[in-house]
C-alpha cells in the first residue's frame, strides 16, 4: 500500500460541508484534553456545553444573542478573503460602527424608530466600512501590508473608545462607570420576543448572508471579488477594476463589522464601553473559515462558535473548568478547518503495490 | 523644550528604552529569521503569551529562572513546530495557521493559568531577574545606570542578535536560510531540503519569540497577567518590516521603538493633565503603522515569502 495525493479541480459543496462539520467535531474531541487536565469528565462537559448552549428557550435565545455580532464579522472575514484582503481588523471596525450608533442615536437627533434604526445602521455601516477603506487605500497608495496595519488599529480604536467613554461620551448618571450615554428609546433594536434578549440585530445578520449569497452568486461586483481573489494580475488584465473592486470589498467587509457593533450597542447593552466585544472581531475570523467562506455557512459556523462560547460558560459555573476552553475549541476549530482544506486540494489515494510484477 | 532635554538627560529614561526595547529584540529576531526562510509567522502574538505564561509558570512551580526561560522557548519551539508542519509541510495559508497559532497559543496559555491556580485572585510573583552588577561598566557615572545596569536577558537579547547575523551573513547555513526564502528551487537544486530548513527557521524563530514574552515575566515584571502582550507580537512584525529583515536594523528599529515608548510614558507624566492617556498609549501603535507605511515602498520582501513549496516543484 502507499499513498499518493491528486490535486483536485473542484471540491464539491458535501465534501466542504464533511470537511467543516469534521473540524467541528475533531476539535470539540480534542478538548477532552484539557477537560480531563483540569479535572473533569469529557463527556460530562459536552452535555453540560449542549444544556447550556440550547437546554431550554433562554440557552438558545443566549445563543443566538451571541451568534449575531459573530454572522456579521464572519461575513466581514468572509468577503474580504474571498478577494485576498486579509481584513483582521474587524474588532477595531465593530467598536466604530458602535461609536457611530452612539453618536447618531443618543439624541442628536429626534426620528420616529423607522427613520431612526434605519439611521443608526447606515451611521455604523459606513464608519466600519471607512476603517477597513483606509488601510485599503494605504496598501494601494504606499504598499503596507493591510494585516499588520489592521490588527495594529485594533488597539487603537480600542484605546481611542476608552478615552471617549472616559471623556467626552461618558454619561454623567453611569455613577463613575466609564460607559456613553445611552441610545434613546427609538434607535433601539426591538427585541424578537419578551423576556429575551434576543433582538432585530439577528434578521440583519441573515438578511446580510443572504444579500451576500446573492451578491457573490448573481452580480457583476460578486464575479469581480471572485477573480480578484483568485488572480490579481490576470483580473487585471481581464480589464476588471481590481483597486476599485478592493475598495467596494473594504467597505462591505468593514461595514458589516461596524453592524455588528451596532447590533450590540443598540439591541443588547444600549451604551457603549471599552468591553463592548470579547473579541467578536476575531471569533469572525474562525467563522468565516469555519464556513469556507460561504455566506450561509457562516451563519451556521457563527451559531456553533456562539453556542460554545455560551456553552462552556454554563459548563465551567457547573463544573469549576476555566471558560477559556471556549477560546480553546474556537482555535482548534480554525486549526482543523485550516488542515480540512488539504483534503479540499488533494484527494489522497490508496494505491496497492503490483509485488513482483 | 526643557521637558525635552529633562527626558533625554536622565540615566533612567535610557534604562527604560533599552528595558521596552528587550522583548522586540527578541521577537524582532524571531520573526526576521521565519520571514528570511519564506514563512511568515503571525502566532508571534500568541507565542509570546505561551513563553510569558509558561517561562513563569516554571518558575512559579520551583524550576530555577533559567529552566524557567528554557521551558518558554521550548513552548515557542513547539507551537513554531505546528505552524511549520501546517505551513511549510502542507503547504496551507500562512495568514490563517498565524492567527490560529496565536488564538490558540493564547488560549492554551489562558487556561492553563487558571487550571494551575484556580483560586488566585491577584497574581502571585516570582523572584524575577534582577539587573546585573557588572564591575566597572554598572558603576560608570550616568552610562552606568543608563546602560549597563540591565537584566541578564537583555544581554541575551544583544548576543543574539550578533549571533543571528553571523549564522545569517557568515555561514553557509545562513546563506541556505537566506537562499530558502528568495528561491528556494535554488536550494533544492543544491541537493538541500526546502523544507528542513524552512521547518528549522519557524522553530528556531519561534523559540526566540517566546523569549520576548519570558521576559516580561520574569523581568520586566514578576507576574503573569491577562492581556499583557497586547499587541507587541504585531508590533514586531511591523518592524521587520522596517528592519529589511536585517539583525542590525532590528536592533535599531527596536531600540528606536524602545526609547520612543519610554519618552512617551515620561512625556505622559509631564503633560498628562492637559492631553488624555489613551492619546499616549495609541502612539507606539500609531508609530508602527507609520513606521509601515514610510518604508513599504522600499521593503524588499523575501521573494519567496508566503510561497509554499512542494519537493521538485518548477517555476
Amino acid at each position: 500500500m502507499s499513498l499518493r495525493l491528486e490535486p483536485r479541480d473542484h471540491a464539491s459543496v458535501s465534501l466542504k460541508l464533511t470537511v467543516s462539520l469534521a473540524a467541528g467535531v475533531i476539535a470539540l474531541l480534542l478538548v477532552a484534553v484539557p477537560v480531563i487536565a483540569a479535572g473533569g469528565t469529557p463527556l460530562e462537559a459536552y452535555w453540560l456545553m449542549l444544556q447550556g448552549a440550547f437546554g431550554s428557550m433562554f440557552a438558545l435565545s443566549e445563543t443566538l444573542n451571541r451568534a449575531t455580532p459573530l454572522i456579521l464579522t464572519g461575513l466581514a472575514a468572509a468577503v474580504a478573503f474571498r478577494a485576498k484582503l486579509w481584513n483582521i481588523g474587524a474588532e477595531g471596525q465593530l467598536y466604530i460602527g458602535a461609536l457611530a450608533a452612539v453618536c447618531v442615536g443618543s439624541g442628536l437627533m429626534q426620528l420616529p424608530p423607522v427613520l431612526m434604526i434605519p439611521t443608526v445602521m447606515v451611521a455604523g455601516f459606513l464608519a466600519g466600512g471607512l476603517m477597513m477603506v483606509i488601510p485599503t487605500i494605504i496598501k494601494q497608495r504606499f504598499g503596507a501590508d493591510e494585516v499588520v496595519i489592521t490588527l495594529l488599529l485594533n488597539f487603537v480604536v480600542i484605546l481611542f473608545i476608552q478615552m471617549l467613554v472616559e471623556g467626552v461620551l461618558k454619561d454623567p448618571l453611569s455613577m463613575g462607570w466609564p460607559q456613553s450615554v445611552p441610545l434613546i428609546a427609538e434607535a433601539k433594536l426591538p427585541k424578537l420576543l419578551p423576556r429575551l434578549r434576543m433582538h432585530w440585530g439577528l434578521i440583519t445578520g441573515l438578511v446580510a448572508a443572504l444579500i451576500l449569497w446573492l451578491m457573490v452568486r448573481k452580480t457583476v461586483l460578486g464575479f469581480e471579488i471572485r477573480a480578484v481573489g483568485e488572480n490579481k494580475a490576470a483580473a487585471r488584465f481581464a480589464g476588471i477594476p481590481v483597486d476599485a473592486t478592493m475598495l467596494k470589498v473594504a467597505l462591505i467587509s468593514g461595514g458589516l463589522a461596524g453592524l455588528a457593533g451596532v447590533g450590540e450597542v443598540a439591541g443588547v447593552k444600549d451604551y457603549l464601553s471599552s468591553d463592548l466585544s470579547p473579541g467578536f472581531g476575531y471569533s469572525g475570523i474562525v467563522v468565516a473559515m469555519l464556513a469556507g467562506l460561504s455566506p450561509v455557512g457562516t451563519v451556521i459556523a457563527a451559531v456553533f462558535v456562539a453556542a460554545v462560547f455560551v456553552g462552556a460558560d454554563s459548563m465551567s459555573r457547573a463544573t469549576g473548568i476555566s471558560s477559556y476552553i471556549a477560546d480553546l475549541v474556537v482555535a482548534l476549530s480554525l486549526l482543523c478547518v485550516l488542515v480540512g482544506s488539504f483534503f479540499l486540494r488533494f484527494s489522497v489515494k490508496f494505491e496497492r503495490r503490483q509485488v513482483g510484477a | 523644550m526643557d521637558v525635552l532635554f529633562d527626558i533625554l538627560g536622565s540615566a533612567n529614561f535610557w534604562a527604560a528604552a533599552i528595558r521596552i526595547a528587550t522583548p522586540l529584540i527578541f521577537g524582532v529576531l524571531g520573526a526576521l529569521i521565519c520571514e528570511r526562510a519564506g514563512v511568515l509567522n503571525l502566532g508571534i502574538e500568541g507565542i509570546f503569551v505561551a513563553g510569558a505564561m509558561a517561562g513563569w509558570l516554571a518558575v512559579y512551580l520551583g524550576a530555577g529562572l533559567w529552566g524557567g526561560v528554557l521551558v518558554a522557548a521550548l513552548a515557542g519551539a513547539l507551537f513554531g513546530l505546528l505552524h511549520a508542519f501546517l505551513t511549510v509541510i502542507l503547504g496551507l495559508s500562512q495568514h490563517v495557521s498565524g492567527i490560529g497559532i496565536t488564538l490558540l497559543a493564547t488560549s492554551v496559555s489562558y487556561f492553563t493559568y487558571r487550571t494551575a491556580l484556580p483560586d488566585v485572585t491577584s497574581p502571585p510573583r516570582i523572584a524575577a531577574f534582577q539587573p546585573l552588577n557588572i564591575p566597572g561598566l554598572s558603576d560608570l557615572p550616568f552610562f552606568g545606570p543608563a546602560l549597563f545596569q540591565q537584566t541578564p536577558l537583555t544581554f541575551l537579547a544583544l548576543v543574539f542578535v550578533v549571533l543571528v547575523a553571523l549564522v545569517l551573513y557568515r555561514t553557509p547555513l545562513g546563506l541556505a536560510i537566506r537562499a530558502v526564502g528568495d528561491n528556494p528551487a535554488s536550494v533544492e537544486a543544491q541537493g538541500l531540503s526546502v523544507v528542513g530548513l524552512r521547518v528549522g527557521a519557524v522553530v528556531v524563530g519561534s523559540a526566540l519569540m517566546a523569549l520576548g514574552g519570558a521576559f516580561l515575566t520574569m523581568s520586566a515584571f514578576d507576574a503573569f497577567f491577562f492581556g499583557m502582550v497586547n499587541g507587541r507580537g504585531w508590533i514586531c512584525i511591523a518592524l521587520v518590516v522596517f528592519a529589511s529583515w536585517q539583525p542590525g536594523k532590528a536592533l535599531l528599529g527596536a531600540l528606536l521603538f524602545g526609547a520612543f515608548d519610554a519618552f512617551q510614558i515620561r512625556l505622559q507624566a509631564q503633560i498628562g493633565q492637559v492631553v488624555p492617556g489613551q492619546v499616549f498609549l495609541m502612539l507606539p501603535y500609531l508609530l508602527s503603522i507609520v513606521a509601515l507605511i514610510l518604508v513599504a515602498r522600499r521593503a524588499d520582501y523575501p521573494r519567496a515569502l508566503l510561497q509554499p513549496w512542494t519537493k521538485g516543484q518548477r517555476h
